[in-house]
């Protein structure tokens, strides 16, 4: 009832008022487009334009413990930096984490979902068992990793395991062959970012409509890897493409659990473990600036070929 | 008539239902306790050595429960005074809290404004907006560390809110959620004589709380689990986060296990009570933004 009076009300002012309004309403409009996103546009420029800025400008210059050098330099900083080195190894440590923790969190998160998807009873509860761990923070979680589960010495979980079928303990952190701390770092960030992309895969599996199911069991196709292969996979396009991105965003910016894992460990040290410490380590602002500028030259050019593969601008029309 | 569907569905179960799909079900569940059980694993192995003596955490004959609890660890990481521990707490509740009102405020309002009034610049603006996301905010830490440090702000709680509450991506949701705001309402808003602030506070706000505790949720978990920002701004101890403490202890070359344990245990009990109790904001949310994302 309510309703009804409320559209009765608003029609014939609706059709009345438009040319004055809207007349009147162009310079009330500005200003309160300034007033709701003035503030926020200006922290923008502030922090995040003008930094990007000016690093571009520092970039080019030799600023060791200053932020407004002039002594220019040219490329000399990013030639310094791509050459065979610390960074470049970084790009490398980076691609390997890459490699290992994307198709790793996508397999298990889609596997997961689905499985949690399937089911009816204490789904809920399952879901936030999964989800928890996307509370905790990749300090706390390293530290539970490395000084309780793969401690590499006798009292560690991993250890105590293993030991229970008779193998030696292992250093998980500093053993180089194998290198298994790369089994503690895919581990950590497993557990911490799982949770959110299993939410994600179920908000897309739950879209879904039931009828393709069912029109492809009246077609003959057998539920089960048919169905999933068919009609899941898909289905899920468009969360799959955001997926990639994200997880390949996030690993780009690994930075918590190295620092608290590795430290300055030359292992494993992404770029950002690396710019950190010629940043604020050594205050050499050029070499940091230059590769800021690489790794968002790099992400964009990522970003614009997956988006040209998977057509990535089409999911938000 | 509603009935329709859930007694279609039942009835057909049965006729599929073949020892094999009883087999698949034991197989699901099985595969999703297993999973659970790894999952719950660490968090009671943080609160198994919280409540340990030092010697049960590393003795030999590890066992999966502690000898004995020791309730006092939580009285002995407060005491400690290499720590300050209840400063870093009060630091990030203060940034954790500041930090979330700020984005929320600011980004619903430039959300709003994108979504909603008409302005002649609006889609280069919001393509400006877009520009920000592409950029991720950990490779602007050098570049924004030199702002900081102009400004003066370094070791101040503003220098480690402010630069990082402007969310492109906190605005992006927020405008794609204002763009399917029913019209109605505001324009019933407005014919009460309420003009844009009004409209917006006494109107939106108040008809989209799920989303807004939704991204509130989503805001205080990321900022009170941030590190490499306020590591980098917050760097005399007074201004240190629970997690730069935590990092700062598990780096140091002695440590108290039971003790670091129990002051990770305490960093994250009270995420753990907001997941609780918000969880299905938090889960709407995180859905939405993948929607959209």
């Amino acid at each position: 009832m309510s309703t009804v009076d409320a559209t009765t009300a608003v029609g014939p002012t609706a059709t009345t008022a438009p040319p004055r309004r809207r007349r009147r309403g162009n310079k009330g409009a500005t200003r309160a487009f300034w007033l709701f996103a003035g503030p926020f546009l200006l922290g923008l420029v502030v922090f995040v334009y003008l930094p990007i800025i000016w690093s571009a400008v520092l970039s080019f210059t030799s600023a060791q413990n200053t932020v407004t050098s002039t002594n220019f330099i040219g490329f000399d900083n990013y030639v310094d930096l791509l050459k065979p080195g610390p960074f470049r190894s970084s790009l490398w440590t980076f691609t390997i984490f890459a490699a290992i923790i994307v198709p790793l969190t996508f397999a298990l998160a889609l596997l997961l979902a689905v499985l949690l998807n399937q089911v009816t009873i204490a789904r809920a509860f399952f879901r936030s068992a999964f989800f928890l761990p996307t509370a905790c923070s990749y300090v706390v979680a390293s530290m539970v990793w490395k000084l309780s589960i793969f401690n590499g010495v006798r009292f560690g979980l991993a250890n105590q395991v293993i030991g229970a079928f008779g193998f030696d303990n292992i250093a998980w952190l500093s053993s180089i062959s194998p290198p298994w701390y790369w089994l503690v770092l895919a581990t950590v960030r497993l557990w911490l970012q799982l949770g959110f992309y299993i939410i994600l895969f179920l908000a897309g599996l739950q879209r879904i409509s039931p009828e393709l199911y069912e029109a492809a069991y009246v077609d003959g196709a057998k539920p089960g890897w048919q169905t999933f292969r068919f009609i899941t996979v898909p289905q899920l396009r468009t969360t799959s493409v955001s997926v990639l991105l994200l997880l390949l965003i996030a690993a780009y910016q690994a930075f918590d659990e190295f620092y608290n894992l590795l430290g300055n460990s030359s292992l494993a040290r992404p770029p950002l473990v690396y710019l950190y410490y010629t940043a604020q380590g050594n205050q050499d602002y050029g070499h940091g600036s230059a590769g800021a500028m690489i790794l968002a030259i790099l992400i964009i050019i990522v970003t614009l070929v997956q988006g040209r593969i998977f057509g990535f601008g089409r999911a938000e029309k | 008539m509603a009935q329709d569907a859930p007694v279609t569905s039942h009835t057909h179960r049965p006729h599929h239902r073949t020892p094999g799909s009883v087999l698949g079900a034991v197989a699901r569940y099985g595969a999703l306790v297993v999973a659970t059980l790894l999952f719950l694993l660490p968090f009671y192995l943080m609160l198994r050595n919280a409540l340990s003596a030092e010697t049960d955490i590393t003795s030999p004959d590890w066992t999966l429960f502690p000898k004995s609890l020791h309730w006092g660890n939580v009285k002995e990481v407060f005491d400690d005074p290499s720590v300050s521990f209840k400063q870093s707490l009060i630091n990030s509740s203060v940034i954790a809290l500041a930090q979330t009102a700020g984005t929320v405020l600011l980004a619903s309002m430039c959300g709003y404004a994108l979504a909603r009034i008409p302005f002649r610049f609006s889609t280069p603006i919001f393509y400006a907006v877009l520009v920000t996301l592409m950029v991720p905010p950990a490779v602007t830490f050098v570049p924004s560390f030199i702002i900081v440090s102009r400004l003066g702000w370094v070791n101040s709680y503003q220098g480690i809110i402010v630069p990082v509450m402007f969310s492109g991506f906190t605005a992006f949701l927020f405008r794609q959620y204002f763009l399917n705001f029913p019209k109605e309402l505001e324009e019933a808003g407005r014919i009460d004589g309420l003009g844009y602030l009004g409209v917006f506070f006494r109107i939106v706000v108040p008809n989209s709380m799920a989303f807004f505790a939704a991204i509130s949720v989503i805001t205080v978990i990321a900022a009170w689990n941030q590190f490499l920002w306020p590591l980098v701004v917050g760097q005399d101890p007074s201004k240190w986060t629970v997690q730069v403490s935590l990092s700062t202890l598990l780096t140091a070359q002695t440590i108290n296990l039971h003790e670091l344990f129990m002051a990770a245990l305490l960093s994250i009990a009270p995420l753990v009570l907001v997941f609780v109790f918000l969880q299905r904001y938090l889960v709407q949310g995180v859905a939405e933004t993948g929607i959209k994302g």
